[in-house]
């Protein structure tokens, strides 16, 4: 297989001319073959260099320092900016409102999602149509989605109160209260997101051997009962996949908070302004302090990767508490990769089976544990 | 069904398809009922409304607008009249749309390009490293690098590039996700005997590339230039810190256009419903490989 190792035919040439240049082009070769695969993922590698990992890192030395918009680097303040921003109210409000908007569109986006690709993944007529319908917010922008929420969402003269009004609710205070508001922004990132979760479930889902459906259904069990005793588990990879992916995008959220008013303050009492709206402010707001803007950027880093794993493990759990040997079901999923026909020959795959295409890992997983059933 | 779900996507052969479909038929006898339609129909007014509830808006006036929370589901006439404020508004309409298409169509191509020879290498070329060097690009998709705008936006001013385009567009060329995603396809996709046949037939390693590689990726090169370019037409939070009101990207205008004319919903909407049309339109002509790329694993972000 190793054919890129040989030689280039060139320097064979029948009727040899200068043998100084034979070799030299020769080894033009040899560097071109034993080369060129490096230079190929190079520009990779240097862009996420300078844009990914030497700002992370510079993150932490502005953090540490008097440092600001105008003036530039000043001097070294230790962990000062982190005693102060810990310090301010704002940052609390700020984490509660992160915190809460993440897991009223985290939880809703994912259960919905859930249940909408298990209504596609039927036999249904006009399959593309459906799917495309429920994909289609997710070429709008944020931003615009943003504005035409928080017009939708008014608190006088908005079409939500009014529809409120029409079955005889009370028109909420949208924009001037603290859960309200949160709901409200999290039916932006639900709009947008909801399908697109939809079509990665459902592609799962598919994945997913009709005969295990078969085998429950001789065992009399009900939709319901398929739902969650097969269907779920069988989606934990893909499950933990979302999530995961839900917890790093929606801890930075911004645009929509932003545009939910014309002043992108957040509210008049900071009722939804998030931890990146906090950031922006210090950096770029009235006191242009890179450094405090620094430290929260890294103390929201920190959050980041503790959220991410406290997910990691209780979706861990949850995914995996079927009814019907919940052991198996562990047992068989990531690590089945090299079982199935796909050319586990990287160790790379062990990891990408868990992210992005993991249809091609839950073949594996159908197959182990298809005697649950019986 | 199909043993890989991702040459099932790109291709999207019709035998393909036939076979899926003639599996789940076996699998479930008969079609769902009405509650199935309903409750998709349902979604699907759900997806479209607030879309068409901005048009609605948007082809209004102020106070129409402020007298009926409940827009009549039958546009008005102003649409022309409000774009025409939109564009002779104080938001550098022309130079953003511009700004934007420029910033997508680079971004997209050169994300295409770098990934394609990077994906090429990682799955048809034996090197050094090659395992664990892939690892580390699909872990480097959980770095939450929008929290490194501080240093960003440093050295964007040491280098003179705030407010220029090349802010946005440098850090954007190549993405974990379109190397992981191109090294997937060619994996499949391109036999190792193709690139066997170039280079004995004395191509040089790039020629091989170009002139074998480049072809056979060219299904998912294309959704990949597709997320892209949705991906940079929809950005705002980083182009609205570096390029700033002067020279601002489409997302970026329609915020200064809220922020400016915040009692005029129907001007405000009117930007919006012409921002988000040009990808509403790409939609209508590739809603359907969009579709396949989402279930062939896209990653969100």
């Amino acid at each position: 297989m190793s054919v890129t190792i040989s030689l280039p035919p060139k320097g064979a040439a029948p009727d040899a001319p200068d043998p100084k240049r034979i070799a030299f082009r020769q080894k033009l070769g040899r560097w071109d073959v034993q080369l060129s695969p490096y230079l190929y993922i190079s520009p990779f590698f240097i862009l996420f260099a300078v844009v990914g990992l030497f700002p992370l890192a510079y993150t932490f030395w502005v953090s540490v320092h008097q440092w600001n918009l105008i003036g530039g680097q000043g001097k070294f303040l230790g962990l000062d900016n982190y005693t102060y921003v810990i310090g301010q109210p704002q940052f609390w409000t700020g984490l509660r409102n992160t915190f809460s908007i993440f897991l009223l569109s985290g939880v809703t986006q994912t259960l919905t999602a859930l249940l909408l690709a298990a209504v596609l993944d039927q036999n249904i007529r006009a399959k593309t149509f459906w799917r495309m319908g429920v994909l289609l917010p997710y070429v709008v922008a944020p931003v615009a989605v943003g504005v035409i929420f928080s017009k939708m969402f008014a608190d006088q003269s908005g079409l939500i109160n009014a529809l409120l009004d029409k079955v005889g609710l009370g028109p909420i205070a949208w924009h001037a209260e603290v859960i309200p508001s949160h709901i409200a922004i999290a039916t932006m990132v639900n709009f947008r997101w909801t399908g697109y979760i939809t079509l990665i479930f459902l592609a799962a889902m598919q994945a997913i051997p009709r005969e295990v459906y078969e085998a429950a259904l001789l065992d009399g069990a009900s939709r319901a009962r398929q739902f969650f005793s097969v269907t779920v588990p069988m989606l934990r990879p893909t499950i933990i996949f979302v999530v995961i992916t839900n917890t790093i995008g929606g801890l930075q959220i911004f645009d929509e908070p932003r545009v939910f008013d014309q002043t992108g303050q957040g509210g008049s009492d900071r009722q939804w302004m998030t931890i990146t709206m906090y950031i922006y402010e210090l950096g770029w707001g009235p006191q242009k302090n890179f450094g405090r803007a620094a430290a929260v950027s890294w103390l929201l880093f920190l959050i980041i990767i503790a959220v991410g794993i406290l997910n990691f493990l209780i979706t861990k759990r949850i995914a995996s508490d079927g009814p019907k040997q919940p052991k198996v079901v562990p047992a068989s999923t990531a690590a089945s990769t090299p079982t199935s026909a796909s050319a586990a020959s990287t160790p790379a795959d062990a990891v990408t089976s868990a992210t992005a295409s993991a249809p091609r890992a839950r073949r594996g997983v159908g197959s182990a544990s298809e005697g649950a059933p019986s | 069904m199909s043993s890989d779900p991702l040459a099932l996507g790109l291709a999207g052969s019709g035998a393909a398809k036939h076979k899926a479909r003639r599996a789940n038929r076996k699998a479930r006898v008969g079609r769902p009922g009405w509650v199935t339609y309903a409750i998709l129909g349902f979604v699907l007014v759900l997806s479209a409304y607030p879309l068409y509830y901005s048009f609605l808006l948007g082809s209004s006036d102020a106070t129409t607008i402020a007298r009926t929370p409940v827009p009549s589901l039958i546009p008005q006439g102003n649409f022309g009249t409000n774009v025409a404020r939109v564009i002779s508004a104080d938001i550098h309409f022309w130079k953003a749309v511009a700004n934007s298409a420029i910033i997508a169509v680079i971004t997209s191509l050169s994300v295409v390009f770098f990934s394609t020879l990077a994906g090429y290498s990682f799955s048809k070329l034996r090197f050094r490293g090659r395992g664990p060097l892939l690892v580390f690009v699909v872990a480097t998709m959980a770095v939450p690098t929008q929290l490194s705008i501080v240093p960003m936006f440093i050295v964007m001013s040491k280098l003179g590039w705030t407010g220029k385009l090349e802010a946005v567009i440098v850090p954007g060329m190549v993405t974990a996700f379109g190397v992981f995603w191109m090294t997937q396809y060619l994996e499949t996709a391109l036999p190792f005997e193709l690139v066997e046949a170039a280079r004995v037939d004395g191509c040089s390693m790039i020629r091989t590339f170009w002139h074998v590689a480049l072809p056979a990726a060219r299904p998912a090169a294309a959704m990949l230039g597709l997320f892209t370019f949705i991906g940079s037409w929809t950005a705002f939070f980083w182009p609205f810190i570096v390029l700033g009101s002067s020279n601002p990207s489409l997302p970026v205008a329609i915020q200064l256009l809220q922020a400016s004319y915040f009692k005029d919903y129907s001007l405000i909407l009117a930007g919006v419903t012409i921002a988000a049309l040009p990808l509403i339109v790409v939609f209508m002509f590739a809603g359907r490989q969009l579709v396949a790329g989402v279930m062939a694993g896209a990653v969100k972000g």
